[in-house]
């Protein structure tokens, strides 16, 4: 009896995507082996090639990591972005107040900074969501519309650059201290500290989550919290922790977009893309095709950082717009949180040899109760 | 300062206000009918992107105001069969595949736009109710009245049919066939399969409607400002979604929230042109309705009970 287990549907759910991608390339008039080859070349045609593509997967790694937290504790974050900007706020002002403390002071400061700024910005809607029912989706959209607005204020005004005031007032901050900068790692590279921290925070995450009693308790909140109340456990303090720490996560992506960049500025277009490349949200693409486990989550964030340095090359030698990296992202999310029931139709057709019309669309489905939780979360750590 | 707070530095803004609502308030009305059924759609902004990139690349070709708004409408169509596939049929978490809509939306636009027109081209505005063809004359006397012409009668065309859809939309949900199964199937959908209401096919429905009405409102967007941009929406469609709830899916309510959103948002860019505030007081006001609707969800969520089947894909059992 074959069945179709594991890695072949999502990996499946990507192909349909590149296909997609590869028509779009057509469709433009290229060749799409030439875009394939334009996009290897420039995710991984150079040592500092495969530097940035790494600098570039480091943010979606954190903000995955901790997507896998609160979807672990089945808490949707859709607030990396706010929490991004927030991290990166409290870092970049940490290290305005205190620009001359030594670089082995300051730069753990300003990642504690960021840590701190991140996790209040995501313990806020876990608050919410576990003291007055205020759903997570709804108030982490809502907070990433505070942060950008406060991170325009901030920029704009206290925070500026002095320059810019008299100058052409471009909202961002002066170049900050060397001493916050995260060391480059191998010289003529971009190859930075950001990129080990945040795969060590990967690890870290994932003993966190299976290896300790805090991961047991996120984990029986969100696979059952009736259960797990009458356990003993404290469904609300969950709650909070796992959005406070995902949130945290998200905040130490921010401090390696400001403190990882090579202007060492914190810098706003009036929107949050402009500063976060839309890590908030790609960084719940890798984490859903690294099926929510955080170790899976360090090869999936590496791809969809090729992909996006890939894209920048497509744009370079094809002329292709690299926005087409960000429509392939939302292909792949759609194909991969559609995969689950196709999986279950493909191994029953398998199984009894009978046609899909009868499952659709309601057909009882004993082997797989509804999830509301959905996106087939993998039990444990396998 | 000397004009603050004359009557029709007001009259301007309350004109401006209702006029920036209208997106808010198609997108949300739209979501009510989806949220209505029982589905979350959090793909709205992706679809405003979409829908508001073809009605204005529609109008810079053919010139035609009343083909982009078909187009916009129906890659709004287009992309509720899209959404309705994925979480009825497949029934994938709502959450998450909204987010697949919303960068493949955001990606997209983007793309056809640096391919197709690169350089962003101003359009035609669209003409408010006395400068329409043929028939504008009839108003004139109506817009010359003085501030309540300007406040009520200077709109364009999509400006009314926002708001005639909200009695509209209101009717449809509480007084049809159509209406009652959409509310059956977002409340109990159990009972109402037991019933012989087809649970997969009202949603379907549903959310189909729901996301013409993004895909209006994106049209509606583009073509009020007669350009389009990347990412033009900056989370109108995020937004909406708030207002469903905002307004405890009820259309009138959500158009008060639409209507809060655009004054708010009408006064902070009117007042900061007419140097009546600066440009931190505009950041900060640029807050409060995310903060307002943050504090609206702590009060409401223990007094009002959404649709009880919300989020949650129906299984026969």
């Amino acid at each position: 009896m074959t069945r179709i287990t594991g890695a072949i549907v999502p990996l499946g759910a990507a192909l349909f995507a590149f296909l997609f991608g590869a028509l779009m390339i057509v469709a433009l008039g290229e060749n799409p082996l030439d875009g394939l080859g334009a996009m290897i070349d420039g995710a991984f045609g150079t040592g500092d090639r495969v530097a940035a593509t790494a600098v570039r997967a480091t943010p979606l790694l954190l903000v995955g990591v901790g997507i896998t937290i609160a979807f672990r504790a089945s808490v949707i974050n859709i607030g990396g972005e706010g929490q991004i900007i927030a991290g990166a706020l409290l870092s970049t002002a940490v290290a305005l107040a205190i620009p001359d403390t030594p670089k082995i002071v300051l730069l753990p400061l300003v990642i504690l900074a960021g840590l701190v700024g991140g996790g209040i910005w995501g313990a806020i809607p876990g608050v919410l969501k576990a003291y007055a029912s205020v759903n997570e989706i709804l108030s982490t959209i809502m907070l990433n519309i505070v942060a950008i607005q406060l991170m325009n204020y901030l920029l704009r005004g206290p925070m500026i650059d002095p320059i810019e005031v008299d100058g052409s007032n471009i909202p961002q901050t002066e170049r900050l201290s060397d001493n916050a900068a995260l060391p480059t790692l191998i010289e003529g590279t971009r190859l930075h500290l950001g990129v080990p921290i945040a795969i060590i925070a990967a690890i870290l995450v994932y003993v966190m989550l299976f290896r300790t009693p805090l991961g047991f308790r996120l984990r029986a909140v969100g696979h059952n919290p009736d259960a797990a109340r009458a356990a003993g456990i404290s469904v609300e303090k969950n709650i909070v922790t796992a959005l406070g720490l995902s949130g945290a996560l998200s905040g130490l992506a921010g401090v390696v977009l400001v403190f990882g960049s090579e202007s060492l500025r914190l810098v706003t277009d009036g929107g949050s893309a402009g500063f976060t490349g839309s890590a908030g949200f790609n960084g719940i693409v890798a984490a859903l095709f690294g099926a929510l486990h955080p170790l899976w989550t360090i090869p999936s964030s590496f791809l969809f950082g090729s992909l996006l340095t890939g894209a920048t090359e497509l744009q370079r030698e094809l002329q292709i717009p690299n926005a087409l990296a960000i429509a392939l992202n939302g292909l792949i999310v759609l194909f991969v949180v559609s995969s689950d029931k196709v999986r279950t139709w493909l191994n029953r057709r398998l199984d009894r040899g009978t046609p899909f019309e009868a499952e659709i669309p309601d057909a009882p489905d004993p082997d797989d109760p509804p999830d509301v939780s959905g996106v087939g979360i993998a039990e444990g750590a396998s | 300062m000397s004009d603050f707070f004359t009557v029709s530095v007001l009259v301007a803004t309350l004109a401006t206000a209702i006029r920036f609502s209208v997106p808010y308030l198609l997108a949300a009305l739209g979501e009510t009918i989806g949220q209505r059924s029982g589905v979350l759609n959090l793909g709205v902004d992706g679809t405003m992107l979409l829908g508001a990139f073809g009605a204005y690349y529609t109008v810079l070709e053919t010139g035609s105001h009343l083909l982009g708004i078909v187009v916009g409408i129906a890659i709004g169509l287009l992309m509720g069969l899209v959404y309705a596939i994925v979480t009825v049929f497949l029934q994938a978490e709502q959450g998450i595949s909204g987010i697949g809509i919303f960068l493949f939306g955001l990606g997209f636009s983007d793309l056809l736009f640096q391919e197709l027109v690169g350089t962003p081209k101003p359009i035609k505005p669209l003409p408010t109710l006395d400068k329409l063809p043929g028939v504008g004359g009839i108003f004139e006397p109506l817009v010359d009245i003085e501030h309540l012409g300007t406040l009520l009668f200077k709109h364009n065309l999509l400006t009314y049919l926002a708001f005639f859809l909200v009695p509209v939309v209101t009717w449809v949900l509480m007084k049809t066939t159509f209406g009652m199964n959409v509310r059956a199937v977002g409340e109990n959908p159990q009972a109402a399969d037991s019933l012989g209401v087809s649970v997969a096919r009202t949603r379907f429905i549903a959310i189909t409607i729901g996301s013409a009405f993004a895909g209006l409102a994106g049209a509606t967007l583009s073509l009020q400002l007669a350009i389009f941009q990347h990412n033009l929406t900056n989370g109108i469609g995020f937004i909406a979604v708030a207002l469903v709830y905002f307004g405890a899916w009820q259309p009138r309510w959500v158009m008060s929230g639409a209507l809060l959103y655009g004054l708010v948002t009408a006064t902070r860019i009117k007042w900061q042109s007419l140097d009546i505030i600066p440009q931190g007081a505009s950041d900060i006001a640029a807050m409060a309705p995310a903060i307002i609707t943050i504090l609206a969800l702590v009060l409401l969520a223990s007094r009002v009970r959404g649709p009880a089947a919300l989020t949650k894909p129906f299984t026969r059992h």
